[in-house]
């Protein structure tokens, strides 16, 4: 007969007739499912007792390997066994050649933009061999809970943007999982804690991965978590802390040549297992003899916190910025949930636990706690508790905004904004007579539209032709509760309306992916002196043509001739000037123009009055006046 | 005739009531559902009702309504393992016939 499980009070449900639910941390490298059963939470194992699946795919001759089977092929076979697939996820091929060498596999790109990774089994996408995984792991759901499952919740990095997050689900939908929901990491391992029915306040969630580290700030309103703000850094883990211990033994070795491949493994090895040796003891004694290396010592609690604090110090400068996104202080912090294999290093926790002064909670394993949240979300998505309404907000990951003359960006919607929400902002018009406007929508944080992720193009055409400044557009962005995006232009004296919903665009031929996300704050400067240098070229376009104009209409009347030099001078002045890339240069030369052209102004203001007022009395002005 | 938990299942029952963290026993019970007719009922109990037998087997006390208890009487719950599958086992003496899978029976 069958095995069966302990209901809620009311809620046995009829045979066959299972909620089953599972949750997913779809993690870089490791992945693991878990579910509810009797009321608890459990990761699941596999049939060698291994909860951790690592996130490996193999492409073999014959079959599909994941895990742990492909992780023994990937030495032997690493142009077909593929890794970290999820910093492939939601990346154009574009975006993965600025990932540069560090990539061992070979991207084909066919007609889609979509990036592939050749294989001896074809090409394959990220989207594909994340299915794999999800695949693996459904199955092994499956096999312990006896029955097929009505959905998964999936985790995701809080700052995975829309199109990453679209991969994913497209990853789950190949493997036939239906996603009850995509949950934040943090917000995972929060309701792990059970912190959403704790007090409400502010919570950081500090994640230390083997290659990732990532802190979220989160606030529990009303049983309901909001992102304030998610950092991190994407190249540091534990990895790196086993990186500087082995330099230290090389040191200690007095070793000078340049290390070979496979001792520069064999003493991550052993720095990876001194490292967690000490999670638990005061020193430990290492001995490493291969080829030309033959070394003995001791590292000691205190000399390890030595070579890893400088890293666990960035950890730490990541937090503070986050607090600062945040606008909160490190006293607001309520509680600091640990997750991630890296934080069981005693120095970690330590020195996170000082920074924002409270013991951080570390009593849930951390390599599952993220999993374990999202089978207790599962739960109640599936149905399976009454009358507890778990509501989690997101928030948009990366600022949504408009491009603007000169290729710049405009944001309207600010990265870290709860949603739903809508915002609108009115535009104008940049020409006389101009009946039709683009709108190019973009997401990041960059100032200039090329360093920003192009999510859509529309135009708004047909409205009436009016004087440049004249027409009122307002733009309106909208993302409802599942972050799609609908953007909508209305010109509001003539009453035209265009709108498109907004599709992430990866994978879509006609709305490339320009260049990949690069971190903002690194780029900050240049952003902002070519801000500048853009709206000052599209401010000498605007004079020069603002000029000609006006001289063709009445120039040979108002100017002598020398007048007409001195200004076509300095016109040419601003023209040369404008092609330079020295804002201060134009902005001279806009003013030296302007200067020139003073008189010139003067005497067309007075024409144009005295036309104006042609044929009338100064009675009727007057007259005016008083009404 | 009573209801009993074997002590496997009784120590699993103990660890799920702890970790729920409330609750005072286990219920058990039939229900008309499924394929050949009824399904087992298993659940936390917040609540005694009036209605229910209350059996206390290995320290755990077991709630059961008095309807369902002339379908059940005598039965031992195990808690098995099969696969990677494992959870809770009616050993039920007045058990004629269950489905295919075992899910729900008729007496």
């Amino acid at each position: 007969m069958a095995l069966l499980q302990i209901s809620e009070p009311g809620q046995t449900t009829a045979p066959h007739q299972h909620r089953l639910a599972v949750g997913i941390d779809l993690g870089t490298t490791n992945s693991l499912v878990a579910t509810v059963r009797s009321a608890q939470a459990q990761t699941l194992p596999d049939e060698n007792g291994h909860h951790l699946l690592p996130s490996v795919v193999r492409y073999g001759e014959e079959v599909i390997e994941v895990g742990d089977a492909a992780v023994e092929h990937a030495v032997k076979d690493p142009s077909n066994t593929i890794v970290s697939v999820k910093r492939l996820m939601g990346r154009a091929a574009a975006d993965l050649k600025s990932l540069g060498e560090s990539s061992p596999y070979e991207f084909s790109t066919g007609d889609s933009s979509v990036a592939k990774i050749k294989t001896r089994s074809g090409d394959v996408s990220a989207v594909e061999v994340s299915a794999e995984i999800l695949k693996t792991l459904k199955n092994r759901a499956i096999a312990t809970l006896g029955d097929d499952l009505v959905g998964a919740v999936i985790t995701v990095p809080a700052y995975f943007d829309d199109a990453q997050r679209q991969a994913t689900k497209d990853a789950a939908r190949l493997a036939d999982l239906n996603v009850l929901r995509l949950l934040n990491e943090p917000t995972a391992a929060a309701v792990a804690y059970g912190l959403d029915t704790g007090q409400e306040g502010v919570i950081a969630i500090y994640d230390l991965g083997g290659g990732t580290f990532d802190i979220s700030i989160l606030r529990l309103k009303q049983g309901v978590f909001e992102v304030l703000a998610t950092g991190g850094d994407s190249a540091l883990g534990g990895d790196d802390f086993d990186h500087v211990i082995a330099e230290w033994m090389l040191q200690q070795a007095a070793y000078k040549k340049t290390p070979s491949p496979s001792l520069v493994r064999l003493l991550m090895r052993e720095a990876r297992s001194a490292k967690e040796q000490l999670a638990s003891d005061n020193e430990v004694n290492i001995k490493v003899e291969a080829e030309d290396f033959k070394w003995q010592g001791v590292l000691s609690l205190s000399q390890m916190r030595d070579l890893i604090e400088p890293l666990i110090k960035k950890t730490i400068m990541a937090c503070r910025r986050s607090l600062r996104d945040a606008d909160v202080s490190a006293e607001d912090v309520l509680e600091v949930v640990m997750v991630g294999g890296s934080t069981r290093t005693l120095a970690v926790r330590e020195m996170v636990g000082e920074f924002f002064q409270r013991e951080p909670l570390v009593s849930i394993d951390p390599d599952k706690v993220v999993a374990v949240g999202a089978a207790l979300q599962a739960d109640v998505l599936a149905g399976n508790k009454p009358g507890d309404e778990m509501l989690l907000l997101d928030v948009i990951p990366l600022s949504l905004g408009i491009e603007t003359m000169g290729g710049l960006s405009e944001k309207i919607i600010y990265r870290n904004t709860p949603i739903p929400v809508a915002k609108a902002q009115d535009f104008t018009t940049y020409k006389d007579g101009q009946t039709a406007m683009a709108v190019h929508v973009v997401q990041g944080e960059r100032e200039l539209v090329d360093d920003c992720r192009s999510l859509a193009r529309f135009d708004l055409r047909g409205f009436p032709p009016s004087v440049a400044g004249a027409a009122r557009i307002r733009v309106t962005y909208q993302v409802d509760a599942d972050g799609l995006l609908t953007v909508s232009a209305r010109e509001e004296n003539s009453g035209v309306e265009a709108s498109v919903d907004v599709k992430p665009s990866y994978g879509l031929t006609d709305s490339e992916i320009e260049t990949m996300l690069r971190d903002s704050m690194d780029h900050a400067s240049d952003d902002m002196h070519s801000r500048m240098l853009r709206e000052q070229q599209v401010e000498a376009e605007r004079v020069v043509e603002a000029l000609d104009a006006a001289l063709k209409k009445d120039g040979d009347e108002l100017l002598s001739e020398e007048e007409k030099g001195n200004i076509s001078e300095a016109r040419e002045l601003l023209v040369n000037a404008k092609a330079s890339d020295d804002s201060e240069n134009i902005k001279a030369a806009i003013k030296k123009l302007e200067n020139a052209c003073a008189d010139y102004v003067a005497r067309r203001m007075n024409s144009n009055i005295r036309n104006a007022m042609q044929g009338h009395s100064v009675e009727e002005y007057a007259g005016k006046d008083q009404e | 005739m009573a209801i009993t938990l074997t002590e496997p299942a009784a120590e699993r029952v103990k660890s799920f009531l702890e970790s729920r963290g409330s609750g005072i026993g286990l219920r058990l019970g039939v229900k008309t559902m499924g394929c050949s007719g009824m399904g087992y009922v298993i659940e936390f109990v917040d609540e005694i009702n009036d209605d229910d037998e209350v059996f206390e087997s290995n320290g755990i006390k077991i709630m059961v309504d008095t309807k369902s208890l002339v379908y059940i009487d005598g039965t031992e719950v195990d808690f098995a393992r099969e696969g990677l599958n494992e959870g809770f086992k009616f050993n039920n003496p007045k058990e004629k016939d269950a489905c295919g899978c075992g899910e729900s029976f008729t007496v």
